[in-house]
C-alpha cells in the first residue's frame, strides 16, 4: 500500500469497490453538530464530520456601514483556513493556495446560489448593515474539503440568530436588542458533491485524502433544492465527456436530497431549546 | 505571446523546464507553477483560485514525466480586461506552451459563454454582458476529442442550459484551434 499505492488502488477499483469497503458511489457517514455545543461565543456555529474529515464553521455578526455604491447591501466574508494541525502537507504561515482557492470557492457558492441575499442584511439604508464573518476551519483533513465546508457553512448559517437592531431617530445611534432575536433568512440550500477521476475513466464519489492524491482530477458540483446548478468546479485534471459530467450532476442532485433531510432533522432536534 | 480577443489582453511568459528549488521539486515529474498578475493591485484570493484552475489544466496536458525534477513557470500579466478574462488566460497559456515547445498531450482552448436572463447563449461576452447575465460559464476544451478539461460557473443555471452551453463551446473551440494553427504557421513560415 505504501510502495505501490496506485497499483493497490487499481486492484480494488477493478472489483468496483474501495479499500475502506465503500462502493464507488457511496459517501462516508456524515455527522453534524449544530449550535451551542460547538462554539459558544459565536452567533452561529456547526461542526461537520464527513468520515474523518472534520470541519468547523463559526459565524460572527458585526455592524458596519455599507459601501457607498451598494448602500442597501450587507457583507458576507467567508474565510477557509487549513491550519497545520489538520494534515502534514500544510505548513503554518500565510494561507496557501489551497486555502485561498477554497475561500474563493465558498464566496462564489454564496454569491451564485443567492443563499443569503445581501439586501436582507441591511438595517438602515446607507447607514448600518450586518457583516457576517464566516470562519471555516478544518480540524482534520481526510479529503473532500469543499463538500464538508459548504455543509458546515449552511448548517452554521441556519443556526445564526441576529438580534434586532433599531436606529434611534433622535440620537441617530443604533440600539441592539439582545433579547429579541430573529433567525437569518436563508433562501436557498446549496449542497456540494465532489468526485475524483481515476485514469481518465473511473469516477468515485467523496474521495479520501489518499484517493485525492492518486486521482488524476476532481470535479465538484453544487446544486440547490430546485435542481439548478450553482457551481460546476472542475479545476483541470483529466478530460471528461459531457455525458460523464451529466452523470455526476444526477448523482449530485440525489446527494442533495439526503443532505437536506439530515440538516432538517438536526435543526428540528435542537429548536425546542 | 499576447492574446487579445476584443479588448481583453493577456501577456504570457513561460520559463522552463528549468532547475527547481529542492523544496519544490517532484521526483517523477515537472513542477508547474502559474502566477497571475492583475492589471491593478496585488494578487488576491481571486487570482489564487484562477492560478489553481490554470495550473491543474496545464498539468493535465503537459507531459511532465519527460522532465522530472524541473520547474516550469508560467507568468500571466493582465494588460486589459473587457470580459472573458479567464478564457483569455487559458488561450494565452496554451499558446505560451506551444511557443516554448514543451511536450503536450493535447492542446486546449478557453471558451466563455454567458447565459442571458431570457435564455439566449452569448459567446465571449464583454464585461457589460457578463454583469447582466444570469450565469457565466467558462470551459477549457481539449483538442484531441473535445472533452472538458476545466469547467467553472458563476451564477446558477439549470442542467439543460449547462449542457447547451457546453455543446456551443465545443463547436466554438474549433474556431480557436484554427486560429492557433494560423498563428503558429505565420510564426514559422519565414
Amino acid at each position: 500500500r505504501t510502495v505501490e499505492p496506485l497499483e493497490y488502488y487499481r486492484r480494488f477499483l477493478k472489483e468496483n469497490c474501495r479499500p475502506d469497503g465503500r462502493e464507488l458511489g457511496e459517501f462516508r457517514t456524515t455527522t453534524v453538530n449544530i449550535g451551542k455545543c460547538s462554539i459558544t461565543t459565536a452567533d452561529g456555529s456547526a461542526l461537520v464530520k464527513l468520515g474523518n474529515t472534520t470541519v468547523i464553521c463559526g459565524v460572527k455578526a458585526e455592524l458596519a456601514a455599507p459601501a457607498v455604491d451598494s448602500a442597501n447591501k450587507g457583507y458576507i466574508v467567508p474565510n477557509v483556513e487549513l491550519p497545520s494541525l489538520c494534515a502534514e502537507r500544510f505548513r503554518s504561515g500565510p494561507p496557501g493556495e489551497e486555502a485561498q482557492a477554497a475561500s474563493q470557492f465558498i464566496a462564489d457558492v454564496i454569491e451564485n446560489s443567492q443563499m443569503i441575499v445581501k439586501e436582507d442584511l441591511c438595517i438602515a439604508n446607507g447607514k448600518l448593515a450586518w457583516v457576517l464573518y464566516c470562519d471555516i476551519i478544518c480540524l482534520d483533513y481526510d479529503g473532500n474539503l469543499l463538500d464538508a465546508s459548504v455543509f458546515a457553512l449552511l448548517a452554521a448559517l441556519k443556526n445564526v440568530q441576529l438580534p434586532l437592531v433599531t436606529i434611534n431617530e433622535e440620537t441617530g445611534l443604533s440600539e441592539v436588542n439582545l433579547k429579541q432575536k430573529n433567525p437569518l433568512i436563508i433562501r436557498k440550500h446549496p449542497v456540494a458533491t465532489s468526485f475524483a477521476i481515476f485514469d481518465d475513466t473511473l469516477l468515485i464519489v467523496d474521495p479520501t485524502a489518499e484517493e485525492e492524491d492518486l486521482a488524476t482530477g476532481t470535479v465538484t458540483i453544487v446544486t440547490d433544492e430546485d435542481g439548478k446548478l450553482c457551481s460546476v468546479h472542475k479545476p483541470g485534471g483529466s478530460p471528461l465527456t459531457g455525458a460523464k459530467l451529466q452523470d455526476c450532476i444526477t448523482r449530485a442532485i440525489t446527494r442533495h436530497k439526503e443532505v437536506k433531510k439530515l440538516i432538517d432533522k438536526v435543526i428540528k432536534s435542537i429548536t425546542p431549546e | 505571446p499576447s492574446v487579445c480577443p476584443g479588448d481583453t489582453s493577456v501577456l504570457a511568459g513561460l520559463y522552463g523546464p528549468a532547475e527547481a528549488k529542492i523544496s519544490k521539486e517532484l521526483p517523477d515529474r515537472a513542477a508547474l507553477e502559474v502566477l497571475l498578475r492583475p492589471k491593478v493591485g496585488l494578487p488576491g484570493v481571486l487570482e489564487r483560485s484562477r492560478e489553481q484552475l490554470l495550473r491543474q489544466t496545464c498539468e493535465a496536458v503537459v507531459l511532465g514525466v519527460l522532465h522530472p525534477r524541473t520547474a516550469i513557470s508560467l507568468v500571466l500579466q493582465v494588460l486589459s480586461d473587457a470580459g472573458s478574462l479567464l478564457s483569455c488566460c487559458l488561450n494565452a497559456a496554451c499558446m505560451a506552451l506551444l511557443d516554448a515547445g514543451l511536450p503536450l498531450a493535447a492542446l486546449f482552448c478557453g471558451v466563455t459563454c454567458a447565459l442571458q436572463p431570457d435564455g439566449t447563449i452569448l459567446l465571449d461576452p464583454t464585461a457589460r454582458q457578463e454583469q447582466d447575465a444570469r450565469a457565466v460559464l467558462t470551459f477549457a476544451i481539449a483538442s484531441s476529442d473535445r472533452k472538458v478539461l476545466m469547467a467553472t460557473t458563476k451564477g446558477s443555471c439549470s442542467v439543460e442550459e449547462m449542457q447547451q452551453c457546453l455543446a456551443v463551446s465545443q463547436r466554438a473551440a474549433d474556431t480557436i484551434f484554427q486560429f492557433y494553427r494560423d498563428s503558429v504557421r505565420r510564426r514559422y513560415s519565414k
